[in-house]
């Protein structure tokens, strides 16, 4: 357990070196990860560390500094060497503290932490990944292969606490099962993955159920064409669908609004999405990724309407990004440890609209479902989108063949207000969630 | 040097005899190999952003990893706390991978081969916080001086000094003193109708802060992205389809890094799960085309004396005149495959487990004139610079993205468009190279490659080269 002690004593001994406000951050954690592959135990990996950072203010300069070596030598060398890099830091007229009264913590149990997973031993972890792997196997014959299936859980806890007296601590756990086999046909190979991941063990799902998924996503790649270039229909399923909701995210975060650096930059009250967009982002939702009972400043997390029908309403901010834009916070600070807190996420969502990914699908005419997308072709300027991507063609409302090595293209602008239809599957996985979207139309690139 | 003489000897008082009674607890269970492998991390980090000097960081990141191999298996554990107790702990319980007698107790340790690729009397880490803040300074004015159109600018100046210690069951014992720094400038660019752009530039190595003020200085950084950042406020849209693609020298070489390097990490021709498994000896490229992966290159970002489990590096042959020669190789997929070793076996941290990866990975120098090049091109795209990429290696497809490209036009580099990835497969898209420039270019040394959660530095080089086909993701018809 973390001692609260040593961050007021950092604080205190912070304050007593010329700092004028100081935040320190505690955080310990274990993990643990067993793989086994080809049915047997390869990869086991077990272990703990902790770590404290701190960030101070001299009048408006701020210094920061971490270490991993809690002894009083090293606390006091992180202090040392805090105070001296606010010394050669630049005055910052917007740096500082929260304000007092935005501090503060989500009162009740958000249920961050389950002990049920430290629970389970090792050989039960090694067995439940076993029969993952095995269930990936048993599914399909043309599964011959595998890159493992594997067991990791981590807990860990966190304590923040500043010299405007705010200090609180959570702890948080989660475990997820998961495998990515490897198909054969000919010559030619393709792997896929599925898992399961929550906060509590009894909130995953069964090994069979991973195992058979993963061997339907990969089994289904076999046989891939390259289409010829030409606009068509896109669906993206709930795993693609998630990036773009991380695009948006970049998109509206304080950072890369007060440089001017998104393509959403001072559109606030605008319409920027189809009226099918509804897109929130909420840190109270009790046992989810994404939430916490206070952000990574100390002032509480909660529900923000990013997008409503269609409409920019909200940007994402911590108190520097917010006085930057003379805004107020909206509970999104995030750091590692130490240094400047950048903009966060809580649970971001995409609400599910009212039709099955299999309605979705039925009315197309010609299009694709894409399943993967690789390469980092995005860029938040100017709203440019091209990706690599495979998935399925859809012929007449049904899935045609599989296809990859082509890429998809449009803007995130575009694409946005040609969201013709969204999905009912909401289904949360991780802190970001998107049901089946689609989107009217795009570039293909292929032959 | 003596252990007692070494960072971890001076510091913590660690001895031969520690050494050796941490090995045998993590041998106690059995096992065919351990070792150990303490860090010792400092990093700073300075960045300034609208003029202001607005984040100053620095940390020390200390700890040790233990880790045990019995057949296929391994158990690993760490400790980021140095005391006995704590590393005996750490390898009793990576020692439980293992179920056996204990393997008898070895004594001694040889000194792996001594040799120095970045020998800085001072590293970057150890000069003056004044003169380092000097350079991202002198990045932000440079930026802002070039072009009216530069509306914001930041420059980030990053440096560490990771002092390492490698022991093994197999009596090696290795040191070494890593230094790296990196300066990285990105601007942004708005034109008359408020279209903007972004520009990015940056470099380093493991390199005294000298190469900063004489070789590769701030304004050479700042400059060069808001010139890529002017440039494109005129880009039109890329265009879509296949087409001849001609890379410029230097960073274009992540090609090389998607399309053939990770396919060729030995971990995954091992489990038999990469499009170039099974191929030593057959045709994967062009005649034209030779790849190397060397980690012995002077003062380059992807450069080490030993790798992460104590092995020299070396200077690989992957691809020789098209033939597939070898795999890069850590010290478990070399014993299952009975094969050398490469000195590839790389790690982010003590709290991550050794794993093949590539060093500086470059493909050699043909003898085409890179204007010749150009010339015999009468429709295509010309890629200058690239974001990143990615690739499946079971599949073997790859994409690269382009953040500064142009359009060759009957020979000649025309329009600049629209950023775009290119994508293809790793064992094809080779073959298509029907030129090769006489520019062989390293690139600035900012590269970082990420695979299974691990983020290690690399670099990447290549000379200009032409491939026939290849698709263009963009969105012009």
């Amino acid at each position: 357990m973390i001692d609260p002690e040593l961050a007021t004593q950092t604080i205190r001994l912070a304050l007593n070196r010329g700092a004028t406000d100081a935040e320190c951050t505690l955080a310990e954690g274990e993990e643990f990860s067993a793989l086994v592959r080809m049915r047997s135990l390869e990869k086991l990996k077990d272990a703990g560390s902790r770590a404290a950072g701190l960030r101070v203010l001299v009048g408006q300069r701020v210094g920061s500094s971490y270490t991993s070596d809690l002894s009083p030598e090293g606390i006091r060398e992180m202090v040392d060497s805090a105070i001296e890099l606010a010394a050669i830091s630049t005055e910052d007229p917007h740096a500082g503290l929260p304000d007092p009264s935005e501090l503060g913590a989500l009162p009740g149990n958000l249920q961050l932490y389950s002990d049920d997973i430290s629970a389970i031993d090792t050989d039960y972890r090694v067995e439940q990944a076993k029969l993952t792997e095995e269930a990936a196997f048993a599914a399909d014959p043309r599964i011959t292969n595998s890159e493992g299936a594997s067991f990791d859980a981590h807990s860990g806890e966190r304590l923040f606490a500043n010299s405007r007296g705010f200090l609180g601590s959570y702890r948080t756990s989660s475990c997820s099962l998961s495998t990515t086999p490897v198909a054969r046909q000919g010559e030619f190979m393709e792997r896929d993955y599925w898992y399961s991941s929550a906060r509590s063990h009894s909130r995953i799902e069964s090994p069979s159920a991973i195992g058979r998924r993963a061997a339907e996503r990969t089994v289904r790649r076999l046989g891939a064409r390259k289409v010829p270039t030409q606009k068509v229909s896109i669906i993206f399923d709930q795993q693609t669908a998630r990036t773009l909701l991380g695009n948006i995210f970049d998109a509206v975060e304080g950072d890369a609004i007060y440089r001017q650096a998104s393509f959403l930059a001072g559109k606030l009250g605008e319409r920027i999405a189809s009226e099918n967009v509804t897109i929130i982002d909420d840190g109270t939702l009790p046992g989810l990724f994404g939430s916490s009972p206070f952000d990574d400043e100390g002032v509480p997390s909660r529900r923000t309407v990013v997008i409503d029908r269609g409409v920019l309403k909200s940007y994402l901010l911590n108190t520097y990004t917010a006085r930057k834009l003379g805004m107020k916070t909206t509970g999104n600070a995030a750091r590692g440890i130490t240094g400047n807190t950048g903009v966060g996420h809580g649970n971001l969502y995409l609400e599910k609209g009212d039709r099955s990914p299999d309605e979705l699908i039925r009315g197309i005419h010609k299009g694709l479902y894409v399943t993967e997308l690789i390469g980092s072709g995005i860029n938040i300027v100017t709203g440019d989108y091209s990706r690599g991507a495979a998935g399925q063609w859809i012929e007449n409302g049904e899935f045609a063949y599989p296809v990859s090595e082509i890429t998809i293209a449009s803007t995130l602008q575009r694409m946005f207000m040609d969201l013709v239809s969204v999905g009912s599957d909401l289904e949360f996985r991780g802190s970001v969630a998107s049901p089946t979207l689609l989107i009217q139309e795009m570039t293909v690139s292929g032959q | 040097m003596a252990l007692s003489d070494s960072f971890f000897g001076q510091k913590f008082g660690i001895t031969e005899h520690d050494l050796e009674a941490y090995l045998s607890e993590a041998l106690a269970a059995g096992g065919d190999y351990a070792d150990l492998y303490f860090e010792y991390l400092a990093t700073s980090n300075l960045s300034i952003d609208e003029s202001i000097v607005k984040s100053a960081v620095q940390g020390v990141s200390l700890g040790v990893g233990v880790r045990v191999i019995a057949g296929e298996r391994t158990g690993y554990a760490y400790s980021g706390d140095l005391s006995p107790d704590k590393i005996r702990h750490a390898a009793r319980v990576a020692a439980c991978i293992a179920r056996g007698p204990a393997q008898v107790e070895k004594t001694g340790f040889d000194e792996s081969h001594k040799r120095n690729l970045y020998h800085l009397l001072t590293s970057p880490h150890e000069t003056s916080l004044a003169e380092r803040v000097d350079l991202v300074k002198r990045a932000d004015r440079a930026a802002r001086a070039y072009d009216t159109r530069v509306f914001h600018a930041q420059a980030t100046y990053i440096d560490s000094l990771r002092q390492v210690l490698v022991a093994t069951s197999d009596g090696v014992l290795s040191f070494d003193r890593q230094p790296l720094a990196r300066l990285g400038v990105s601007v942004l660019a708005r034109d008359g109708d408020g279209q903007s752009q972004r520009g990015y530039a940056g470099g380093g190595g493991r390199v005294a802060l000298d190469f900063f003020l004489n070789e590769k200085t701030p304004e050479h950084f700042a400059q060069e992205a808001a010139r890529q950042a002017i440039v494109q406020l005129d880009a039109v849209p890329a265009p879509a389809g296949e087409m001849t693609v001609v890379l410029g020298p230097g960073w274009p070489g992540i090609l090389l890094h998607e399309a053939v390097g990770h396919g060729l990490e030995a971990d995954f021709n091992r489990k038999k799960v990469s499009a170039f498994s099974d191929r030593i000896g057959q045709l994967v490229a062009s005649p034209l085309v030779t790849v190397i992966d060397d980690g012995t290159i002077r003062n380059r970002r992807g450069s080490l004396n030993v790798d992460d489990e104590g092995v020299p590096t070396e200077r690989n042959m992957l691809i020789e005149n098209g033939v597939l020669r070898g795999y890069l190789f850590d010290k478990l997929s070399s014993r299952l495959l009975r094969s050398g070793t490469t000195g590839n076996g790389r790690r982010e941290s003590y709290q991550h487990i050794p794993m093949p990866r590539m060093t500086n990975t470059f493909m050699l120098a043909g003898d085409s004139d890179p204007a010749d090049i150009v010339r015999s091109v009468p429709r295509g795209l010309y890629c200058a610079s690239f974001g990143g990429g990615q690739v499946d290696i079971t599949s073997g497809n790859f994409v690269f993205s382009a953040s500064e490209s142009y359009l060759i036009e009957d020979g000649k580099i025309t329009r600049p468009v629209r950023g775009a990835t290119l994508t293809g497969n790793g064992p094809e898209a080779l073959k298509y190279v029907s030129m090769v420039g006489n520019d062989l270019k390293l690139d600035e040394g900012v590269g970082i490659c990420g695979k299974e959660g691990q983020s290690v530095p690399v670099g990447v080089g290549i000379p200009t080269i032409k491939l026939d086909r290849m698709t263009v993701g963009g969105t012009a018809g």
